[in-house]
Parts: C-alpha cells; structure tokens; sequence
C-alpha cells in the first residue's frame, strides 16, 4: 500500500511553493506587486530576489511593498523607500550614476577591448599574409621546405 | 618583448583584482542612513511594555541603538562584549528586541545580564525595516544632534570597542 506515499509527497510539494499569498484585487496592481518583489534583492541571502527568498526579512519587505501598493503608492516611491533604507544595493536594476557607472559600463568596456585585440590580431595576420618575397628567396624557401620533408621521409 | 610583457601585466591585474576580493566583504553593506537622522519611532519597552521610547527622547546624548534577539546565534557571542562596554558608561546603550518574543527576551536578558539602558521591542520587524536591518546584531552611533554617525554588522568584539567605538564615542561627547 504505497500509493498514498507519492500523493502525500505531492501535497508537501505544493505547499512548499506558496510562500505567502498578498493578493491585490487589481489585477495591474498584483502585476506590479510581483515586479517588484522580483527586482529587489534580499539582503539576508544575496543572490537572490525577495520573490524567491525564504528568509524573514525577504518576507517582511514583501508585505512592506504589498502595505505600499495598498496604500496606492508608486513603484518608484517603494524603489525609493528601499534604497533609502538599504542603498542602491536592493535593487537589481540599479540607477545608473558615477557610483554605479563600472557596473554598467564594465561589460561594454569588456567587449571593447576584446574587439581590439580582435583587429589588432587580424590585422597582422594579414600583414604577416601579404610580405612579398622575392624570387631568391622563394626559391630557397621551396629548397628548404623540401630538405625538410625529405628528411622526415628518411627518419 | 612583448611576448613577455602582455602575459605579465594581465598576471598583475588578475592578481591585484583577486587580492583586493579578498578583503571585500559582501556582507557588509554601506548604509545609507550615515550622517542622517536617526529613523523616528515610538516603541514600547521590553520590561514595561506601557512605555514608550522614541529617539527624539535622547536628543542631547551620545547612544548606541543595538539591534538584538534571544533567537540570534552571534548576539550571544557579543553580548559579554556589551556587557563589557556598559560597565564603562561612556554612552547609553539602547537595545532594539528585534523579531522577538518578549518573554524570551526577557529570560535572555536576566540569564546573561542587561548591557541596555532599554530594551524596546520591535515585534513585526518595521523598526528594522526603517532602520535598514539586515543581519542581526548591528550596531548604530547617534551623535547628540541624533545623526547617525556609525553602523556595525555582524557581532562587534573587543577590538572593534577599544579600536573604533570608545574614541568615536570620545569625539561625538566633545560635539555639541
């Protein structure tokens, strides 16, 4: 009799998703609420959103933004409301300022400098590709490359 | 020569970028509430819950908001720490019960004695939340204008009370 075993499990599982349940009866205001809770970092477990944390102050600043909405304030009031609280760091997406700048800017940097080294190593690629030599030297290079070859047959 | 050269200075970049991680610490997060006013609230105390505390009543004093719970492993390993400092009265030690039960705030104050001037009691956590607490223990330094002047995460040890907080405490009790 073992059937009950998976469904019990089953049920567990679907418990275990709900981690609370803050319904706004607007559905554009529940839209909001889950943008939200998904852009702001939970400062207990760092890398991830207070969305998908478990942690008791994830939860708390979940029902502070859910208070928020309910009271009818903006996304942008409740952004300010966090950084005023735990700096820019709560925010996924933070604004874009000196302080913030090698953030954004990192990456394009990045991919700048591998662009360049990009050019500078085709460029003389194709330098190297294009030296003429004259016709001595074209002559030896055959000589040689044929000794060469001779020998490898040899050995 | 430049064979040798590139390969050397990407080793010097990796290697300061690694060393400089090294001392990062992820966990401390600068607050942006320094140099700011203290957050207002009104609180009741843990041991007379009728009354209240609110920052605005420690105007003129130099104090410590510490951020405390009898749930929370590395309050018990400051908490001699604490202790320590009170018996120094170089500064009002306010304790902030965060996210606790009330009774078992008590029991830990009783067991392991009572650095704190007062407890008050921030039962749902929104006193934290204003005061952008993320890992208990923190501790905070108000001037006597009630400017936060200092913030401590994580379990401040003798050293950080010696090296940091009794000279930063000296300096703010010769402030206006």
């Amino acid at each position: 009799m073992k059937h009950w075993l998976p469904l019990a499990l089953l049920a567990l599982s679907l418990q275990a998703k709900a981690v609370d349940t803050y319904r706004l009866p607007d559905p554009a205001q529940q839209k909001t609420y889950e943008s939200i809770i998904s852009e702001l970092r939970c400062l207990v477990c760092q890398n991830q959103t207070i969305a998908d944390s478990n942690a008791e102050l994830a939860a708390d600043l979940r029902r502070q933004v859910f208070e928020m909405l309910q009271q009818g304030k903006s996304k942008d009031e409740i952004h300010q409301f966090m950084t005023q609280r735990y700096g820019d760091f709560v925010l996924y997406n933070p604004p874009f300022k000196a302080k913030t700048g090698l953030l954004w800017l990192g990456p394009l940097v990045f991919l700048m400098i591998g662009f360049a080294v990009l050019v500078i190593f085709q460029r003389r690629k194709k330098k190297a590709g294009t030296v003429v030599f004259d016709k001595d030297k074209q002559e030896r290079i055959r000589r040689l490359l044929s000794e060469n070859t001779e020998n490898g047959e040899q050995s | 020569m430049l064979k040798y050269i590139i390969p050397l200075i990407l080793f010097v970049v990796i290697a300061v970028f690694l060393a400089l991680g090294l001392k990062l610490k992820p966990n401390e997060i600068p607050s942006p509430l320094l140099n700011k006013p203290a957050p207002a609230f009104t609180a009741p105390k843990l041991t007379a819950p009728e009354q209240k505390l609110s920052p605005e009543d420690l105007k003129g004093k130099v104090w410590l908001l510490n951020v405390w719970a009898s749930w929370c492993v590395s309050c018990r390993e400051e908490h001699p720490v604490l202790n320590q400092m009170a018996k120094q009265q170089a500064a009002i030690i306010i304790g902030l019960n965060y996210k606790d039960d009330p009774e078992a705030g008590k029991s830990w104050l009783s067991t392991l004695g009572n650095p704190y001037n007062d407890s008050v009691m921030d039962r749902d956590g929104r006193i934290g939340i204003d005061w952008g607490v993320y890992g208990v223990p923190e501790t905070f330094v108000m001037d006597k204008q009630g400017i936060v002047r200092y913030k401590h995460t994580g379990p401040v040890t003798g050293d950080d009370v010696q090296m940091t907080f009794l000279p930063l405490i000296a300096k703010l009790q010769g402030e206006p």
